[in-house]
């Protein structure tokens, strides 16, 4: 079997006029953790519906452990786990009683799957939960019976629909490091869909960026924020103290851009300096952020803050979704 | 050895054995080293699942009293009946099932009146509320085929129902036959046997129904109550639509002329009212357990003429009621085809 254990061709998904997913090409190699980060609406989950044989494209082809999902969807459901948004478990059965189920309808043998669930229930930490209803279960317990359930037929691929929605931060804390501890000891490929990039970021060695439809960027978040902002310049922020005893030599000084503009003359490459809510924002062509700092000291002004921007996956989210139709 | 070691030895066969999972299920009708293909273990999980409920608990407390009322009925009622005609004597033993001193209805149509409460209520929130309750997308990502969910929601109560209903016809014929002390007879026995697969029959209609409602419609509550409606619409209001439209077309001055015409009209009442399931199965029973029957419809004077009044053989009543029994099973194999094919056609997302 080839390294990529899920290959995606020209995907498409239309519903009427509407286009949910627009000539997706996406490739996931064996082991990794990929995030499919997208807002609301993106098309992830159909996407992820057409990767099990939920749904049939319009066109395209979906290849899942080098089995295609539309016309053979039981084999491919056989080597995936799929943890569905908001999962939901039969409330007037036990946690055990429910993996049990799952574990029969993969025609895992009684006994094997006694012991797997056992073992997979105590991993996942609800080692006291074994013998309570489902229907008893809270939102964070639920989602990690789900991971359970999901990893009861061993596969080879789980995909994780929004795992996190609607757990508390040390709940999603805990449930993110589950996932990365399960998919490095079962060597497992893992699929994360998420509106949350913070989340994404922690655990995903690989980002996917889907916005309305189309896959935006698709790399490491690294390689993803140098692509995006090769062209732009730094920004350099800038803060200055208002408070008279601070002054060393008593002087008012009235802070504005002319009088920067004034002191940063010298430097060769700044091209902008705006005022934005008592912060200066200096845009530069290069790194000049030392220069500007040894001169502003040497006005005799009163430096109480300088950045350097640094271009995290919030600015890629941004500069993504917010201006996704420029860039889309 | 210690507890430790046989965890990691486990956790290595598991492991290694993760290709020993993947070949096919068993076959549908087998079991390979105590496993169960896939669809069985969905009918299983229905019939536990029914059997536990409140719902079906307070179903079979309704039908087993009825059962009780009408068995009391019918006992204190057999001897008036014994005296009164001697010659359906000899189907002596269906008259438990059909007798009635009027206050309280006979077995067979308390079974035609909670069969369809009896179908709707367990067929009403198959689909929609493993929809609602997020199962379903979780369910149908496991290695199985998509029309494995309905058909085992369908198989699984009808498993239920038949066995409830041999369970009742049964007792009944045992109870019968502790309090009045005759046997019956090989051809009572069958025909006792041919109204109880009828009943079922006519139950999996209604249950066909409701499972299309829970298809269609997203909350239980408006399944629910689409299927008592129709319910309502069909044994309440249907037939005195066909009295309205019968009493206009009847002429108003009888003649000798309009004999014929009359004759027809009440070939058209049948054909009206034929429409309805429930005609069809209390026609069927009918015959089914009275066999002085020999016919559904009107017969001339003519056809009547010569004729020696007594019972019809088993074979016989069964032909009569052959248009009937075709008419539900294709009315219960309409109302499966366009479930399964609107839940096929759906797609399933998570809530």
């Amino acid at each position: 079997m080839s390294d990529r254990i899920i290959e995606l061709v020209n995907l498409t998904k239309r519903y009427g006029s509407f286009t949910a997913v627009n000539q997706l090409n996406l490739t996931i190699r064996k082991g990794e953790i990929f995030g499919l980060l997208g807002p609301n609406g993106a098309g992830k989950s159909t996407t992820i519906l057409m990767m099990l044989g939920l749904t049939d494209p319009t066109s395209g082809l979906v290849n899942v452990c080098g089995i295609n999902s539309t016309t053979h969807p039981v084999e491919v459901k056989r080597r995936v786990g799929y943890l569905p948004e908001d999962v939901g478990f039969y409330d007037n059965r036990t946690g055990f009683e429910n993996l049990m189920y799952t574990a029969r309808l993969n025609s895992i043998p009684d006994k094997e799957a006694e012991q797997k669930a056992e073992q997979l229930l105590i991993k996942v930490g609800l080692a006291d939960a074994l013998k309570k209803k489902a229907g008893k279960y809270s939102r964070g317990m639920r989602q990690r019976l789900g991971l359970a359930d999901v990893l009861i037929k061993n596969p080879e691929v789980i995909i994780l629909d929004e795992p996190t929605s609607g757990i508390d931060p040390k709940g999603v804390k805990e449930f993110l490091e589950l996932i990365v501890e399960m998919s490095r000891d079962e060597d497992l490929t893992v699929l994360f869909a998420s509106h949350n990039l913070h989340q994404v970021q922690q655990v995903c060695d690989r980002v996917g960026i889907f916005v309305n439809g189309n896959l935006l960027g698709e790399g490491t978040i690294d390689t993803l924020s140098q692509e995006l902002f090769k062209n732009h310049p730094y920004i350099i922020e800038a803060g200055f103290s208002k408070n008279a005893s601070d002054i060393p030599d008593g002087k008012e000084m009235n802070y504005t851009v002319d009088w920067l503009q004034g002191i940063l003359k010298p430097i060769d490459g700044i091209k902008a300096i705006t005022l934005n809510n008592k912060v200066f924002q200096i845009e530069s062509s290069r790194d000049t952020t030392s220069e500007i700092a040894r001169f502003i000291v040497q006005s005799g002004a009163t430096l109480n803050y300088l950045n350097k921007k640094e271009y995290g996956l919030d600015d890629i989210y941004y500069q993504y979704f917010e201006g996704g139709d420029n860039h889309g | 050895m210690d507890n430790p070691t046989t965890q990691a030895m486990t956790l290595n066969e598991s492991r290694q054995s993760k290709a020993h999972y993947l070949p096919a299920a068993p076959h549908l009708f087998g079991n390979k080293n105590g496993v169960n293909h896939p669809f069985w273990v969905i009918v299983q999980k229905e019939i536990s699942d029914h059997v536990r409920s409140w719902r079906f608990i307070i179903l079979i407390a309704i039908i087993a009293l009825t059962c009780i009322g009408s068995m009391y009925t019918a006992l204190t009622n057999i001897g008036h009946a014994m005296k009164a005609s001697d010659v359906q004597n000899t189907f002596f033993f269906l008259k438990l099932f059909t007798v009635s001193d009027g206050t309280m209805p006979s077995f067979f149509v308390f079974i035609s009146f909670l069969g369809p409460l009896l179908g709707i209520s367990l067929g009403f929130d198959a689909i929609n509320s493993e929809h609602n309750r997020g199962t379903l997308s979780r369910v149908l990502a496991q290695p199985i085929h998509r029309d494995y969910l309905i058909n085992a929601k369908f198989t699984g109560a009808l498993i239920v129902i038949s066995i409830m209903f041999f369970a009742l016809g049964f007792l009944v014929m045992g109870l019968g036959l502790v309090t009045i002390g005759i046997p019956p007879t090989v051809e009572e026995f069958w025909r006792i046997v041919f109204f109880i697969l009828l009943s079922i029959l006519y139950v999996a209609f209604w249950l066909n129904l409701s499972i299309l409602f829970s298809v269609r419609f997203r909350q239980p509550a408006t399944a629910a109550l689409a299927g008592i409606a129709i319910w309502l619409f069909l044994t309440v209001f249907y037939p005195l639509i066909v009295n309205l439209i019968m009493k206009g077309l009847t002429p108003t001055q009888m003649d000798m002329n309009t004999a014929h015409q009359m004759f027809n009209l009440e070939e058209l009442r049948l054909t009206l009212m034929r429409i309805l399931p429930n005609q069809l199965f209390s026609d069927a029973t009918t015959t089914i357990l009275m066999p002085s029957i020999r016919s559904l419809g009107p017969l001339t004077m003519e056809q009547v003429y010569g004729t020696i009044p007594g019972p019809l053989p088993l074979g016989q009543s069964l032909l009569l009621v052959w248009p009937q029994v075709t008419g539900l099973i294709a009315a219960t194999i309409t109302c499966f085809v366009l479930s399964y094919v609107s839940f096929m056609k759906r797609e399933i997302r998570s809530r």
